[in-house]
């Protein structure tokens, strides 16, 4: 051991390595260049003094590095041994080496790194490093001049570190006291937050409380802030109970969680996505039942036509006895309800009931809740569409594709054990095609193949786009004979039976339904032909084509109904009340809508898997296409809200018609499918469905909505807008004579011809919201550059550690070596002198 | 919400509603759980804080855990003694931090635990080896298990040292949108 080896601690070479870079000679840019030169100047002897200790092993004094002290339950894995080969001089790989010193070990054992969720003493640290943040956060920011200049820009940014020497207790004693400190939400969110065992968080909680308690009692509390203090604890405990109340409620909570066992969270997501769109009709339910339907039902108008009698028809048509009923637009009353004139309503109101009822305006109360209505409904579905948005959008684009595979593909809410075993063998699938992928990015597939496949693809579009474009040709001409048929029998007043003239108004219904189940159909057959990279593609183009026969049915089916039937409502009787007509049509196509899809439900996957089992004698049921399934209920939520104006109590409909498709669709997946074969993104796959809920589906539907307020004329002899006006101007008269009626309203009118007819101010609002789209994606941007940033200085880090480690390790091995040469010596002087 | 209930006390619950992600209504429901996996072990009166612990084989016996090829991890992880044995506390917990409610965060960390085999806070080789199999139930070749653990390792190790700190983790969970809806079990 002849090494020329200088255990002296202030020797220049060992200080080098000490010395901060903020030494104008030891200035460097980057960490990759410190180590570099390190290793020219002693790597090559570093290495070799620790390879020969390898070796070497009658070396009887050195360190049993399999002793460590105690720690909870680890074992300390010493490293592969493949290094020797490798380490041809690179010492950023010594961190692989198993020849550690115990000192060395224990250092590494208690990096902060490696106690992360393990030690309660480092989880109480951080959490009150993060208490503190919170709290900092609060009063005032510091900036980043205030701290100290120092070599590490990881250090920069935090204060002195004290706390790595405090013992538990104390460090738990500030952790209490920063808690008390905060607000009782932060404080519960955080509680809930934290790694801890149960235990530990009820003791931490119990002793916050008790020291605020003793603080409270202890400190002279004015009256207003103690009053606070109470009305602030009242609201959170009716919080609480509100919260639990709708827990408690529990709404399919056993078939979702069956549901979800057996089939995961793809399909899981369906019937959530139903569960929303009932919520929302609930909400609409609510607003419109109580300020519209609830005071026209107790204030009826006077009955103009005589009631037809009840037939069964009804219930499809919602014509003959439901014509005249509250659930169309033309039942309700253009006028001031008052609470005193009760029967008489037609005839102007006796003075003396002015001053003692209550006045509603019918007209007003109208037009305000369908627009209050779709603007709450608008903001709640921007809103979930931004969180959901939100939770699925990466910022960072980068390849993590089999990690991510391989740690957070199973799903744990599956339960059944064909499902478990569906879904192993989905994800091996996955990842055999990941590694395949992987292998065989270098294979190219040839021009010819390139272009077969293109020519299929292009085929398959255009027979795809040719068929909707036909089927859409299709509806338009057909509408427009039943429209003219319709003229000319209410002028005729024919002797055909009104049976037949009610159920031939199915006729629409019933075709634009069927075609609604055929032609994706024709879709599937078509992707079946084709063959596509990946899946996911398969699942966009199938998305995009049945979302393009959706919107384009609807476009020509408002185009009919806007144009044609309130286009022609002077010249004839029957449709005089064309809302009421409209509003009619639009609950025939719900109720039919919903007896093809009960139909397809039944006949399709029924007798398809009774089909597959006898005939085909396949194990295979048929899978749950949950995007043309998502599709359907948004088609079906779009005509509820074109509905909306027409026909107030749709929402109900649309209720009760989601309930029962719950149930059906339910027993039907648990009878006749089998958990999905193919992978399906989940979060990924919502976010589009809400996305396609907000963008097509509710500004189509809210686009229709305005125009018909905006532009068309409303009936003369029905409905709260009657007077050939369109609303807009009706509304605008009404308001008028409510500023007439009570002069200290006028500010509304000024607000009204100042703020919403101006042009400007909807110019300067547009223009704010570009701007600030604009400022988000610019941050956006910069978020991006700031991860390859810290992705860079994690990088540098790691360097950084290694570098620290194995100097560490040497400076270790030369304070030994040291120690053994004095033992050698004093035993050779003693060999000598004996 | 009415009926009085003799199984904690009112100040026991709002602890639990404070500290975990249920409501008062679904730690009652959590307790007769418990108590269904053993009657006779679990005492019905939970007012004083007995200790009273079930075994692993009990606990991972339950439906929702069954089929769950991370069951027995799952349960270590939670357990004080790192054998599996969960009291009451535990148990919740367990349902809590695996409750749709959780943040990432949380979930993060505890998925990082489920997953380290070998417990010495590093995610390296052997523990991927072993997340692998339990995953394919065993059905891949070994060339494959190692070529899909090494290039899992590539891609998340940021820092270089060959294995997944908990950084290394937490990152690459970040960058998975469906992490929050797998890493769920509904009770």
């Amino acid at each position: 051991m002849a090494h020329n080896v200088n255990f002296d601690l202030s020797h220049p070479r060992v200080e080098a390595g000490l010395e901060s870079p903020a030494d104008e000679e030891g200035v460097h840019d980057s960490f990759s260049q410190l180590i570099a030169e390190e290793s020219q100047k002693e790597g090559p002897s570093d290495a070799i003094e620790l390879q020969y200790q390898q070796r070497n092993p009658e070396d009887k004094d050195r360190d049993n590095v399999a002793y460590l002290s105690p720690s909870e339950n680890r074992r300390w894995r010493i490293g592969s041994d493949k290094t020797g080969e490798e380490d041809k001089g690179r010492q950023t790989d010594s961190l692989l080496k198993d020849s550690w010193s115990s000192a060395t070990l224990k250092i590494l054992s208690s990096m902060p790194s490696r106690t992360i969720g393990r030690s309660r003493g480092a989880i109480i640290s951080q959490y009150y490093n993060r208490t503190a943040e919170l709290r900092r956060r609060t009063q005032r920011r510091a900036s980043i001049k205030d701290f100290s200049r120092s070599a590490r820009p990881s250090i920069r940014g935090y204060g002195v570190e004290v706390d790595t020497t405090d013992s538990a207790e104390k460090k738990q004693e500030r952790l209490i006291q920063n808690l008390q400190n905060l607000s009782a939400v932060d404080r519960v969110r955080l509680l809930k937050e934290m790694p801890l065992n149960l235990s530990e968080k009820k003791s931490l909680r119990r002793l916050t409380l008790q020291m605020t308690k003793q603080t409270r009692s202890s400190s002279n509390l004015r009256c207003c802030s103690y009053l606070k203090f109470h009305i602030i604890l009242a609201l959170r405990h009716s919080w609480y109970n509100c919260l639990s109340f709708l827990h408690s409620l529990h709404l399919w909570q056993m078939p979702l969680k069956r549901v979800s066992g057996r089939f995961g969270s793809g399909v899981l997501s369906y019937f959530l996505f139903l569960k929303t769109l009932l919520f929302f009709n609930m909400f609409l339910f609510l607003v419109l039942g109580s300020f519209l339907v609830v005071p026209q039902a107790v204030y009826p108008p006077e009955q103009l036509e005589n009631r037809k009698s009840f037939t069964g028809l009804e219930l499809f048509t919602g014509g003959g006895y439901f014509a005249n009923t509250l659930l169309y637009y033309g039942y309700y009353s253009n006028h001031t309800l008052h609470s005193c004139s009760k029967n008489n309503i037609s005839s102007p109101p006796k003075p003396e009931c002015d001053s003692k009822s209550l006045s509603y305006n019918m007209p007003l109360a109208y037009f305000f809740t369908i627009g209050l209505s779709f603007f709450v409904t608008c903001i709640i579905l921007v809103y979930s569409m931004s969180k959901s948005f939100g939770q699925s959008f990466r910022i960072d684009k980068s390849n993590g594709m089999l990690a991510m595979k391989v740690f957070c593909s199973w799903d744990f809410k599956v339960i059944k054990r064909s499902s478990v075993r569906l879904l192993s063998e989905n994800i091996r699938t996955q990842l055999k095609e990941l590694l395949g992928e992987a292998h065989h990015r270098h294979i190219r597939s040839t021009i010819s193949d390139k272009l077969v496949r293109l020519v299929m693809h292009g085929l398959g579009w255009i027979l795809c786009i040719g068929a909707t474009a036909g089927c859409v040709a299709v509806i338009y001409y057909f509408s427009d004979y039943m429209h003219k048929e319709q003229l000319k029998s209410s002028q005729n007043d024919s002797g055909d039976p009104e049976l037949l003239k009610e159920a031939s108004l199915l006729a629409l219904p019933v075709l634009v339904s069927f075609i609604n189940l055929m032609l994706p159909i024709l879709f599937q057959f078509t992707a079946w032909m084709e063959k596509y990279n990946s899946p996911s593609l398969r699942t966009f183009v199938s998305l995009s084509r049945n979302l393009i026969l959706k919107v384009s049915v609807l476009g020509v089916l408002c185009f009919h109904w806007l144009k044609r039937v309130a286009g022609s409502a002077d010249n004839n009787k029957a449709f005089k009340c064309w809302e009421s007509f409209v509003g009619q049509e639009l609950y025939r196509f719900l109720i039919i809508d919903f007896i093809f899809t009960l139909l397809a439900t039944l006949f399709g996957e029924l007798l398809w898997r009774s089909f597959s089992d006898k005939v085909l004698k396949r194990n295979r049921r048929p899978g749950f296409d949950i995007a043309k399934n998502v599709l359907d209920l948004i088609y079906g939520q779009t005509l509820a809200w074109l509905g909306l104006l027409f026909a107030p109590l749709l929402p109900a409909v649309q209720i009760l018609k989601l309930l029962l498709l719950f149930y059906i669709k339910m027993s039907s997946v648990m009878m006749n499918c089998q958990a999905p074969s193919r992978a399906y993104r989940v979060s990924q796959m919502t976010t589009i469905f809400i996305t396609l809920l907000c963008f097509p589906s509710f500004l189509g539907a809210s686009v229709c909505v305005t125009y018909t307020m905006w532009r068309l004329p409303s009936s003369e002899s029905c409905g709260p807008f009657r007077g050939n006006k369109t609303m807009i101007q009706a509304g605008k008269q009404r308001i008028v004579e409510l500023v007439k009626e009570n002069p200290n309203l006028y500010f509304l009118a000024e607000a009204h011809t100042y703020l919403v007819e101006n042009p400007l101010v909807l110019f300067v609002g547009a223009t704010i919201f570009l701007i600030v789209i604009y400022f988000q994606s610019q941050v956006v941007d910069g978020q991006r550059k700031i991860i390859a940033l810290l992705q860079e200085q994690i990088e540098n880090e790691g360097e950084d550690k290694k570098f620290l480690i194995t100097r560490l390790q040497s400076v270790h091995e030369r304070k030994r070596t040291p120690a053994r040469n004095l033992t050698s010596q004093v035993s050779l002087w003693n060999d000598r002198l004996v | 919400m009415g009926n009085k209930q003799t199984i904690f006390t009112d100040e026991q619950l709002d602890a639990y509603q404070d500290c975990t992600f249920f409501t008062r209504k679904e730690i009652l429901r959590l307790h007769s759980r418990y108590h269904e996996l053993a009657p006779h072990l679990v005492p019905m009166d939970y007012t004083n804080e007995p200790d009273c612990k079930l075994p692993l084989a009990l606990i991972v016996d339950m439906p929702e855990l069954k089929e769950n090829p991370f069951r027995n991890r799952i349960v270590e992880s939670f357990s004080e003694d790192g054998m599996g044995n969960l009291s009451f506390n535990e148990f919740v917990d367990m349902f809590s931090v695996l409750s749709e409610m959780a943040p990432r965060e949380l979930k993060a960390i505890y998925a990082f635990k489920i997953y380290d085999y070998n417990v010495d806070n590093y995610l390296c080789k052997e523990d991927l080896e072993k997340t692998l199999n339990k995953l394919t139930k065993e059905e891949l070749t070994p060339e494959e298990v190692e070529l899909v653990c090494e290039k899992a390792i590539e891609e998340a190790d940021l820092d270089g040292d060959n294995k997944l700190s908990y950084a290394d983790f937490e990152n690459m969970i970040t960058r998975a949108p469906d992490f929050l809806s797998t890493f769920h079990i509904r009770i």
